[in-house]
């Protein structure tokens, strides 16, 4: 049996779904839980090649509803256990993760997201942001990374691993079908050798001794007889959770002093927002971006001085306003003007960012 | 002869009395599984699962590791957990709304993974937490909030027949069978070998108990006995349907 999955850093150029397989091996996963959906489907065809390697299991389950209760139940035991979902099956899955979500159970879930509603297409979109961050009969106490490279997809499945242990809340991986699919280059490496502690998991039932004599029997439960048992348990669980958004809320921006216009994108669509910014800024125009990393919790703080600090703010994403619903309500109270570019289900290019961005600034190219 | 105690040992004193309804059935179901939880002496390694619905009642009835899931979930949970650590022994106790309709995909499957669990299934012939609708289990005739005039078996469909379901689908070394809470001693015994059936690491095993509710039966104590010896075994078969080691062997009806 292999023991280490990766021995030295290495180049890689393979495609998102694989990265994604050979990460949550990093992040010592043990077992995946797991039902076919395109465009996710690689991630079981990669973990079931590799993991009997490692002595690491799979289980195909009947459905997303299954695959999800089952890793719920296989972190219960405390084992880190895993499931990868999109479209439709996004939407079966949250009825799980909303009983992760009540019981604070450290399940991770990539998704990788495809057109909708519905079926729609098996390609792409940004279209299951509200569902991840939202989704269920709840308040949203999950952690959610919306990735934009593959380098990113490996960093953040190992790092969706640790943040779901130690904080006890599930955690989504939110990529799509563009990442899942496509090849890029990334560097391979093995967390520990880089100073990254992997988070020990521990188990919730199934603990040493005997229960009632050794132990006090553990017992875990999703429901409440009275409106204040309720509201005393979920207060505690918000309040856990607002007291680590500081330490979970992440983001990247760049040019923000002295800037007319932000743009604000995640996952792959920032990338364009990159791109175009960079042009536009080549040619002395005062462009910024921001892209919220975790769309759950977002950087609200941040986001408030951002909207402080420019006079204009374009939101660009592969859905009709999940995002920027999710923006306008952090920046509510700035002076900045808010403005769109929304493309649901399509990918978004540099050229349609940079030529909205003129649009908005009335500077059109001469 | 050894004297059985009031109580199982693996029962928790300090949630009792329990929860449920007077005169339901799954008290004495439940003390069915704390003998033989008792008698095999497993409780430092068994989960037990309840569903939603009346079952969930039970998160806090005995001196076992616990998990209260949701409706029909119990299943994937116990084989999430089986899965991860084959070595605890894990039991999903359910209702027939739970196993037969909303959760019967779960069911299905997992017989035919032949997962190495034990499945418990009380038939009340309805939904009763919610009310006293018609489920899965609802006697032709029988009146429920959601079938007034009696339930029309041309219209919502006759019984399920939970483990002659199971036993059809199921595959060599899965445990089956149907008892019921008016012979608590051969339930008693259909469990224990439920569970035996799964430390052994033969497969699936699967015990429907034919369960009572007077509270949405409207019946007095005894009424409500003689619903379940005349009405429901009229429709439920009680028996052992598959042992291991019996093949594709026919139904053995007990008596």
């Amino acid at each position: 049996m292999l023991q280490k999955v990766i021995q030295e850093e290495k180049r890689a150029f393979m495609t998102g779904n694989e990265v994604v397989a050979w990460a949550a091996l990093a992040a010592r996963a043990e077992i995946m839980f797991g039902y076919p959906i395109t465009p996710q489907n690689e991630i079981m065809h990669y973990w079931t090649r590799l993991a009997p390697k490692y002595g690491k299991s799979f289980l195909q389950t009947e459905d997303e509803l299954s695959a999800g209760f089952a890793a719920a139940g296989g972190v219960m035991s405390g084992r880190k256990a895993f499931t990868a979902t999109a479209g439709t099956g996004n939407i079966l899955m949250q009825e799980p993760l909303s009983m992760a979500e009540m019981m604070r159970l450290p399940v991770v879930a990539v998704i990788q997201q495809r057109g909708g509603p519905s079926t729609a297409t098996v390609i792409y979109s940004q279209q299951e942001v509200n569902l991840t961050t939202m989704g269920g009969n709840g308040e949203g106490l999950r952690i959610v990374y919306s990735t934009a490279t593959h380098q990113e997809l490996y960093d953040y499945t190992i790092k969706a691993f640790n943040t779901a242990w130690k904080y006890r809340f599930p955690t989504f991986v939110l990529g799509d079908g563009y990442q899942a699919k496509m090849r890029e280059p990334l560097t391979l490496y093995d967390p520990e050798a880089r100073g990254i502690q992997l988070v020990e998991q521990e188990p919730f039932v199934g603990q040493k001794g005997s229960p009632g004599k050794d132990r006090p029997p553990a017992q875990y439960r999703n429901t409440y007889n009275l409106e204040e048992e309720l509201f005393e348990k979920l207060m505690s669980d918000v309040r856990d959770y607002e007291k680590i958004i500081p330490e979970l809320a992440e983001f990247q921006s760049s040019g923000v002093e002295g800037a007319e216009l932000a743009i604000v994108g995640h996952g792959v669509v920032f990338r364009a927002v990159r791109e175009a910014v960079n042009v536009l800024r080549e040619q002395g125009i005062k462009v910024c971006y921001f892209r919220p990393v975790t769309l759950r919790p977002l950087p609200v703080p941040q986001l408030k001085s951002l909207a402080g600090e420019v006079k204009k703010i374009l939101i660009v994403e592969s859905a009709y306003g999940q995002l920027a619903r999710l923006v306008t309500e952090a920046v509510y109270g700035a002076n900045a003007e808010i403005h769109t570019l929304f493309k649901p289900g399509v990918g978004i290019t540099s050229g349609e960012v940079e030529a909205r961005a003129r649009e908005i600034l009335q500077k059109p190219l001469h | 002869m050894q004297l059985q105690p009031a109580m199982p040992r693996s029962w928790r004193v300090d949630t009792k009395p329990h929860k449920f309804c007077p005169g339901c059935g799954h008290g004495l179901i439940l003390k069915c599984l704390g003998q033989a939880v008792d008698e095999l002496g497993i409780e430092d390694r068994v989960v037990y699962g309840c569903d939603i619905g009346c079952s969930l009642l039970s998160w806090d009835f005995f001196n076992l590791d616990t998990v209260q899931t949701h409706h029909g979930r119990t299943t994937p949970v116990m084989t999430g957990i089986k899965r991860a650590r084959p070595e605890l022994i894990c039991i999903a106790y359910m209702g027939d709304g739970g196993g037969y309709s909303i959760g019967v995909q779960h069911l299905v499957s997992s017989v035919h993974r032949n997962e190495k669990i034990t499945v418990v299934l009380a038939n009340n012939t309805q939904y009763a937490m919610t009310g006293g609708q018609m489920a899965p289990t609802t006697l032709p005739g029988q009146k429920t909030e959601t079938t007034p005039y009696g339930r029309d078996p041309e219209v919502t469909g006759f019984p399920f027949q939970g483990p002659e379901m199971v036993s059809a689908i199921a595959r060599e070394g899965a445990y089956v069978a149907r008892g019921s809470i008016s012979n608590m001693r051969q339930l008693t015994g259909y469990l224990k070998k439920a569970l035996v059936n799964q430390i052994e690491g033969n497969g699936f095993s699967f015990v429907e108990a034919l369960s009572a509710c007077p509270t949405n039966w409207r019946t007095n104590a005894s009424e409500t006995w003689s619903f379940i010896d005349k009405e429901m075994h009229g429709h439920f078969k009680t028996g052992e349907f598959k042992t291991p080691g019996s093949g594709q062997g026919e139904v053995r009806a007990d008596e």
